[in-house]
């Protein structure tokens, strides 16, 4: 069983992805990745050696548009969704101390 | 006989023939949902206000025979991860409960001005995570051929929706087998294009290089039909392909003949091995069988590198799901926290709210993969995984023109039991997840009926852009099959009222 | 013996490129526009939304990589560089890690003693984010996407500047050679340019680098020669007692002249990079590698280099000139018409940038043509109107770009040059001053200053004033 997550990994990773966790759920959490992981390590059967890695599975390249406006205002279709906003704004708790 | 039992096609000659209305169409689903949807509970949204008005603008266009094609006037369901202008699109999350697109996806739009009437928007798995259509926040969606299983997932809604009567064919999204298996929990087609040949533009994204659009169908026509619809070259999805200028056109419905004379098909002797179900396994070789009486070579061979799928794919989908969920922060759209301190904790407090636990499990472990001192030993680790994968299939297409096997290793499972264990439930889906590293094409076909009653998929795989010789092996396949049980014919009373 | 320190200087330059168009969707990167009216779906991270690369980013990027000697990299790749902050709206931001466009080039600086190689270590394409507006009224933050995807190259140099005065060297040298690409304009105080400075001091003599600081929000060449002293002295101090240099990013506050840490305890700074999945890779070719080559521009060492075989014009006008580029066509366009430098680089050196200053405009955007200019001087050289009067058009063709002969004779302002009309003048003068004449004749020379103005200003205006000189001498003799 990996024990790679610990419980400073878990804080770590909650900063990271913006999530927060009560103990019960950092508990569950550690278990579940600790349990994952040492599923994944099932790759170090292989010898992957030499192997470029592969991100996108189709060797499609160069992809453009050309430098044209095609967008107008949609400022209304934008904003329509927004939590809360101000003066055309979206609207968030103050970024700076 | 009810127009219900129609295939899409079917019911498309008979609104173009003047026979039935779209009105009608419209009115039939609407009465079948009324009748089973608090049992199947398929939907998430369904349009009701502009329905009437949108079949009657439909009709219009079909009596001045602007509208001709084939899904003309036919009502279907679009998955709820994927936009649809005006209409509320959750991914069946929290976080997006009250979010309306401003635009439709590209896939939407092309079935739009093909003639179909769209319903509403089908339950999910949250985001597409998940392959029992439980991690929804909303709603369970069951199987309409035993209520008490799983309709499979993400697409399950989608799936259940086409098995239960409530549409006529429907949109899913398929990541690691998303479309195919839970087609094959509910007894009707799905099929997972090659990487590329469906738009993305609007597809809320899961994992951005396995994610594609497909059809659920009841027939396979239906589903070449359907595919031809929405397969086009999308100047606003870079990763779009030009299929034709690569000489692989998109014309799928004339490959609807019943041929696979001479035609090379290997299974996997994993794909038959231990872990799948008897009765599955069973169904499977019978399906072989009649593929071999057509004409076609069958054998098995050795599919290298099986079971190394299903961890490269979660270390995958689960890194670029972490980045692709980070949007999803309480400030342009969606859900926001009603009480917080700060910035930070409006963006904790909003996302461990939002998201369910499967999908906090995933992000996690995403960020993980991807975080500084573990890349190499796991991000680049299951791309190299990857491309030896892809390597293999390779390797198998030079001896075969299709691969073949379960879609699944058992038939649905009953509620409440897979989320029990994660890696239990990531492992049923062994046999799909492989093609979407692979960037493949993939049908899954329903193949039999298990002593409890469970319909059973057969899922053959094509090499990349061979959806051709797919949807015509799958035809030759069906037809050789002969009528599968619909909806009306089986156990309807659970459903109450009948149509 | 107090240490001896020296510092050691990198540079990582974002440059705004001038395409009309944001890097991933067709929304335009005109400035200024209400709140949020230049967006859409991809710029504003809606999801389903996806990113496509706009050709003209690529290009300018390939065009300062080599403009800057950097090897082109064949085979690039867009990478996501994952952090929450509320002007990133996908909370990621599109760049380049691991195969940025341009690698291992080199800028040379003139320095006191003698040119100095800067090395640049790469250059990526970004997108940049959105801007942030803070509201004191309800203490709270608005958020306006109308930058965010605006595209950006970042130039990360090597370490290879040792004061303010090099740094600013460096940055005028790329200034100048990207605005003569056309790929940006350049402008520090609008952010159009901007400068993350690395510093790290170490005593003199020492080989090893000392532990770098981040500085970002410098926004004028004045700041950043601060922003260097102050963090300079900061960590001489750190080191004098006995203290460590905490890598990491400050933020320089001008005005209290200081810079502060940005680390906070909800930053990891681990931005877990990965190719990003929604955008394919670039593959560039030797052909459009040469073909990009072919269209870079000459640049101001050459052009100076040209300008003294060329034109007969000083040392010092050729600097000034060739400062900027949109002055530098002009004046080659205006010889072509008039095959008179000099006089083009003294409208060119004197009035124009006189009135550049006057209107508070910087050089390159002047809009007049090179036809009306060229005109002008002809109109002053064969006579045709005289240096104040020219001096007046000329403020309206640096404004409105005039035909100046259109306007020289709707406006009657062609200098007289009917004898007979001119010396009757004269005489009317000399007439009714006859104190001045009596002045004049007596010896005293000045006299004559006053009778030519009175006959000027009897004209109008209209008279070349060598020719009054002349005449009035001959009635006075």
């Amino acid at each position: 069983m990996s024990e790679i997550i610990n419980r400073e990994v878990i804080e770590y990773v909650g900063i990271l992805a913006k999530l927060e966790l009560n103990e019960e759920e950092k508990e569950q959490a550690k278990r579940d990745m600790n349990k994952m992981l040492t599923y994944i390590d099932k790759l170090n059967e292989l010898d992957v050696t030499g192997v470029e890695p592969m991100s996108h599975v189709f060797p499609v390249s160069n992809v453009f548009r050309e430098d044209v406006v095609t967008n107008g205002d949609e400022r209304d279709l934008v904003l329509g969704n927004a939590p809360a906003q101000k003066e055309n704004c979206f609207k968030v708790p103050r970024t700076v101390e | 006989m009810s127009i219900l039992e129609d295939s899409a096609i079917e019911l498309s000659k008979k609104i173009k023939a003047g026979e039935v209305l779209v009105t009608q169409a419209l009115e039939a689903v609407l009465e079948r949902i009324d009748a089973v949807e608090n049992q199947v509970n398929s939907y998430m949204t369904i349009d009701r206000d502009q329905l009437m008005k949108k079949a009657e603008e439909i009709q219009k266009k079909i009596d001045s025979k602007e509208l001709t094609g084939p899904f003309a006037g036919v009502p279907i369901a679009i998955k709820d991860n994927i936009c649809t202008k005006g209409l509320l699109t959750t991914c069946s999350s929290k976080i997006l409960s009250n979010f309306i697109p401003g635009y439709s996806a590209e896939a939407v739009l092309d079935l739009e001005s093909a003639g179909a009437l769209i319903i509403g928007k089908t339950n999910m798995d949250e985001f597409a995570m998940g392959s029992t259509t439980e991690t929804s926040a909303f709603k369970t969606t069951r199987n309409p051929w035993n209520l008490d299983h799983v309709p499979g997932g993400s697409s399950g809604g989608s799936a259940a929706a086409v098995a239960a009567g409530e549409c006529f064919a429907a949109l899913g999204s398929d990541t690691g087998g998303s479309i195919r298996q839970p087609a094959s929990f509910c007894g009707v087609v799905g099929m997972k294009p090659t990487y590329g040949t469906v738009s993305r533009y609007g597809l809320i994204a899961y994992g951005s290089s396995l994610d594609q659009i497909g059809p659920i169908t009841r027939t396979v026509s239906d589903c070449a039909v359907m595919l031809e619809l929405i397969s086009k070259h999308d100047k606003k999805d870079a990763t779009s392909m030009d299929r034709v200028a690569l000489g692989h056109d998109t014309d799928f419905s004339n490959a609807l003949i019943e041929d696979v004379k001479g035609q090379r098909i290997g299974i996997p002797k994993d794909y038959i091995g231990e872990g799948v179900d008897p009765q599955v396994r069973e169904s499977i070789l019978k399906a072989a069988d009649a593929l071999r009486e057509k004409g076609a070579l069958v054998e098995e061979f050795d599919l290298e590198l099986v079971e190394y799928a299903v961890p490269a794919y979660y270390v995958i989908a689960s890194a670029e799901a972490s980045s692709n969920l980070s949007r999803f922060d309480g400030i342009k759209y969606g859900y926001r926290t009603p009480e917080f301190d700060g910035l930070h904790a409006m963006y904790k407090k909003t996302r461990s709210e939002g998201f369910g636990s499967e999908v906090k499990r995933r992000i996690m472990l995403g960020s993980f993969v991807l975080s500084s001192g573990f890349y190499d030993a796991y991000y680049l680790k299951a791309l190299k995984t990857k491309a030896l994968i892809k390597e293999s299939f390779t390797k198998a297409f030079q001896h075969f023109d299709l691969i073949i096997g379960p879609t699944a290793p058992t038939t649905a499972p009953k509620i409440g039991e897979s989320l029990l264990d994660p890696i239990k439930m990531y492992l049923s889906d062994i046999f799909t997840i492989s093609v979407n590293l692979a960037g493949l094409p993939s049908i899954s076909v329903p193949c039999g009926i298990d002593a409890s009653g469970l319909p059973i998929g057969l899922q053959l795989i094509g090499d990349s852009f061979e959806e051709k010789k797919l949807i015509q092996a799958a035809y030759t396949y069906e037809k050789a099959r002969g009528s599968f049980p619909s909806f009306a014919e089986r156990n309807i009373d659970t459903y109450g009222k009948t149509i | 013996m107090a240490k001896q320190y020296e510092i050691v200087i990198g540079l990582e330059v974002h440059v705004e490129l001038a395409t009309k168009t944001k890097i991933f969707c067709g929304c335009t990167t005109e400035f200024g526009g209400a709140p949020n009216t230049h967006t859409c779906p991809v710029c504003t991270g809606m999801p389903g939304s996806l990113p496509v690369l706009n050709q003209q980013v690529l290009e300018y990027a390939m065009a300062v990589g080599l403009a800057t000697n950097c090897e082109v990299t064949r085979y690039s790749k867009f990478d996501r560089k994952n952090y929450f902050y509320p002007d990133n709206p996908q909370n990621y931001q599109i760049s380049q890690l691991y195969l940025p466009i341009c690698r291992d080039g080199f800028v040379e600086i003139e320095t006191p003693t003698g040119s100095k190689p800067i090395r640049i270590h790469e250059i990526h394409m970004e997108e940049d984010a959105g801007k942030l507006i803070h509201d004191e009224w309800e203490n709270c933050t608005l958020v306006d996407y109308n930058r965010s995807g605006v595209p950006l190259i970042e130039i990360v140099s090597e370490p290879d500047m040792a004061s303010a005065e090099e740094v600013n060297a460096y940055l005028e040298k790329l200034r100048l050679m990207i605005q003569y690409l056309g790929a940006s304009d350049c402008k520090l105080q609008e952010g159009s340019m901007r400068a993350d400075v690395n510093l790290s001091v170490r005593e003199v003599g020492s080989t090893t680098l000392g532990t770098r600081t981040e500085m970002k929000n410098l926004n004028s060449f004045k700041a950043i020669s601060r922003a260097i002293e102050g963090e300079r002295q900061r960590q001489i101090e750190l080191l004098e007692e006995g203290k460590q240099v905490t890598q990491e990013t400050r933020r320089w506050d001008d005005n209290k002249e200081y810079s502060y840490s940005m680390r906070s305890k909800e930053d990891a700074q681990d931005y877990r990079y990965f190719p990003d999945p929604d955008l394919v890779p670039l593959e560039i070719s030797e052909e459009w590698i040469a073909r990009i080559k072919e269209g870079l521009p000459e640049f101001r060492t050459e052009k100076m280099k040209r300008y003294r075989e060329e034109f007969d014009i000083p040392e010092y006008d050729i600097a000034i000139i060739t400062e900027w580029k949109k002055m530098a066509d002009l004046f080659e366009d205006t010889c072509k018409l008039c095959n008179q430098p000099k006089k083009v680089s003294n409208w060119l050196m004197v009035e124009t940038l006189r009135l550049c200053k006057e209107r508070e405009l910087d050089a390159d955007q002047i809009s007049f043509s090179a036809r009306n200019l060229a005109k002008l001087i002809q109109l002053t050289e064969n006579k045709v109107i005289n240096s104040t009067v020219a001096k007046e058009v000329f403020e309206l063709i640096f404004d409105q770009d005039i035909d100046p002969e259109l306007y020289i004779e709707e406006q009657g302002l062609k200098t007289v040059s009917d004898e007979g009309e001119l010396k009757r003048v004269v005489q009317e003068i000399m007439q009714n001053n006859p104190q001045s004449v009596e002045d004049y004749q007596n010896g005293k020379e000045k006299a004559i200053g006053f009778l030519i103005g009175q006959t000027m200003k009897a004209m109008k205006g209209k008279a070349n004033p060598e020719s009054i000189t002349q005449i009035l001498k001959e009635f006075l003799s």
